[in-house]
């Protein structure tokens, strides 16, 4: 297997994900197949390819900066789960 | 053998954008309603795009320019992923394998700190744990602030003490606010600074570093490390080894804690944005930005020793702030031709700096006007008032907003300088210090004060003393 259960756990952890012993031994069989098609590819010479960030063909798509009012703010925070005044309220965060 | 102190920074800092990085929320929040400024994009909600601000790359480019970076031909956006409900999207825009700057320096006193990269990123949200002195059982969070445009510059790990280390923020402000990257106002949270610090033996590589976070002043970066430097050394004297760690410092306590770690808190996994495309530093563009670039304070302060003939000392002192060098600069075309540079300097350096500092002001905002200014050293240089006078009419411009010609009018400061009046004070002093006059006579040049006193007091201050001095040796000397 090129991933371990533990690195599943771990990556299941990083993303917030809460997972069953049955989802957790499904999910290393998948991305396993994931990271083995990956070594294929990393098979491949690419010396002389430069690396690529993006699948477009553009660069420097940008903005005037110009303030526009979203006119949203209300319905944003209808999206959080709880309230407080104008300001969004969580669980208490412990610095 | 003595411990050395290893310290880097890095700091964060807004760019002057009137816009956020990836929408076109605005970034004026300080003072207003939490979550006024925001929008879906900054509010990470699902299918949205960021679009990147323009005006946020170029100052982010003359930063670079003005730290004499390498701009990189090509740089490209990342993603910090880590959860924190300051963080809406779960992932923070940010540059990572490919920042847009590398290399540059800094200049401090006796040395160059060298920069290891400057960054793009955007900022976080806020969150509030208490209201005043009241701690909430949960915490608020306010995202106008999440997507400011900032930069990250960090430094080599060059510096070798706390003053090094303030130095190099001072001078590190002056360059931002001379170039108009950034106002760096640290009560609005725009400059942060983080500080890497180690102990080692000289000549031995690089201790275990400990980061030390909230840092809310210069001062606080100052005091911080020293304490870190004390805690480190003694902790190694008794040979244990330092654990690489996160503190923050507790101003009020003067010391620094462990910070409780945000688990996994360094396995940010970052991976190229796909949402933006490359940013392509094209030549004639940085060439234009780099053409653009306002005069430098180091540029600045060379122009003045040069051209106006002021020392480094004094050229340093009005050139340490942009905002100052340019009070500087208008007072003294107001004062001129009467009043040179040099006693313009002197103005600002001493009645004008007190008065800003004891009112916690600062040049831009301050009462007296560098037109005034510069009128009340033309008036003292012309001899139309005295020396003393100038500060009485200072102090009354500040309090009045008066214009200083209306001010000697009111308070009737005009300096005497007709010679048959003078001479009159002067005899009557002579009448009435027959012992100071004999004894000037006598060969005690001394002597002569106390007649000027005595011409000052009938005068009530106003006589010309240059005047003054000649006409009493004239009159003793016959």
């Amino acid at each position: 297997m090129p991933l371990s259960l533990d690195e599943v756990r771990k990556v299941a952890r990083l993303a917030r994900l809460k997972l069953s012993d049955a989802e957790l031994s499904r999910f290393e069989g998948q991305l396993g197949r994931v990271l083995e098609h990956m070594a294929d590819l990393a098979a491949l010479d690419t010396a002389a390819v430069p690396p690529t960030a993006h699948a477009l063909g553009l660069s420097n798509v940008m903005r005037a900066d110009e303030p526009v009012e979203s006119g949203v703010q209300e319905a944003l925070l209808a999206n959080g789960p709880e309230r407080e005044g104008p300001y969004l309220k969580v669980p208490k965060v412990i610095e | 053998m003595s411990w050395e102190t290893v310290v880097g920074l890095e700091v964060h800092c807004q760019l002057g954008t009137r816009t956020k990085l990836f929408c076109p929320c605005s970034t004026a929040s300080f003072g207003k309603p939490a979550n006024v400024n925001i929008c879906p994009v900054c509010t990470g909600q699902p299918g949205v795009l960021p679009v990147l601000n323009r005006a946020a790359v170029e100052l982010a480019f003359q930063a670079g320019l003005a730290f004499r970076c390498r701009i990189e031909p090509r740089s490209v956006f990342a993603r910090k992923n880590y959860f924190y409900p300051d963080l809406p999207k779960g992932y923070q825009i940010s540059q990572y394998e490919l920042p847009f700057a590398q290399g540059g320096t800094l200049a401090i006193a006796g040395k160059e700190v060298r920069l290891h990269r400057i960054h793009m990123e955007e900022d976080a949200g806020k969150l509030l744990h208490a209201i005043g002195s009241e701690e909430l059982p949960y915490s608020l969070v306010d995202f106008n602030r999440a997507g400011v445009p900032l930069i990250e510059i960090v430094s080599e790990a060059d510096m070798r003490s706390p003053e090094e280390a303030f130095d190099y923020l001072t001078n590190l402000k002056a360059v931002l606010q001379y170039a108009g990257i950034s106002r760096c106002d640290m009560e609005k949270g725009e400059l942060r600074c983080d500080a890497n610090v180690s102990v080692r033996r000289p000549g031995e590589p690089f201790g275990t570093k400990v980061e030390v976070k909230n840092l809310n002043s210069f001062r606080a970066v100052r005091d911080a490390i020293a304490y870190e430097v004390v805690r480190q050394s003694r902790a190694r004297e008794a040979g244990e080894a330092i654990r690489q760690e996160t503190r923050q410092w507790d101003a009020a306590a003067e010391r620094t804690e462990p910070m409780r770690s945000k688990e996994e808190a360094h396995d940010y996994r970052y991976f190229p944005e796909p949402d933006l495309v490359p940013l392509v530093a094209e030549e004639a563009w940085v060439a234009r930005l780099k053409a653009a670039l306002p005069e430098l304070p180091a540029a600045r302060r060379a122009r003045f020793v040069a051209e106006l003939g002021l020392s480094d000392y004094d050229s340093g002192v009005v050139t340490a702030e942009r905002a100052l060098a340019d009070y500087f600069e208008e007072a003294l075309a107001a004062a001129a031709p009467e009043a040179g540079a040099k006693q313009v300097a002197n103005w600002v350096q001493s009645d004008f700096l007190a008065r800003v500092k004891a009112e916690k002001t600062s040049p831009d905002r301050a009462p007296v006007r560098p037109a005034m200014l510069g009128e009340i050293a033309k008036l003292v240089a012309s001899g139309s008032i005295s020396g003393k006078a100038g500060k009485d009419v200072f102090a009354a411009c500040w309090e009045t907003g008066k214009k200083p010609s209306d001010i000697v009018a009111e308070l009737g400061l005009a300096q005497v300088s007709d010679e048959a009046a003078v001479a009159a004070w002067v005899d009557e002093a002579v009448k009435e210090n027959p012992q100071a006059a004999a004894d000037f006579r006598g060969g005690k040049p001394a002597a002569a004060g106390s007649l000027v006193g005595a011409v000052m007091r009938r005068s009530r201050g106003k006589a010309n003393p240059a005047l003054v001095n000649k006409l009493i040796k004239e009159k003793l000397a016959s």
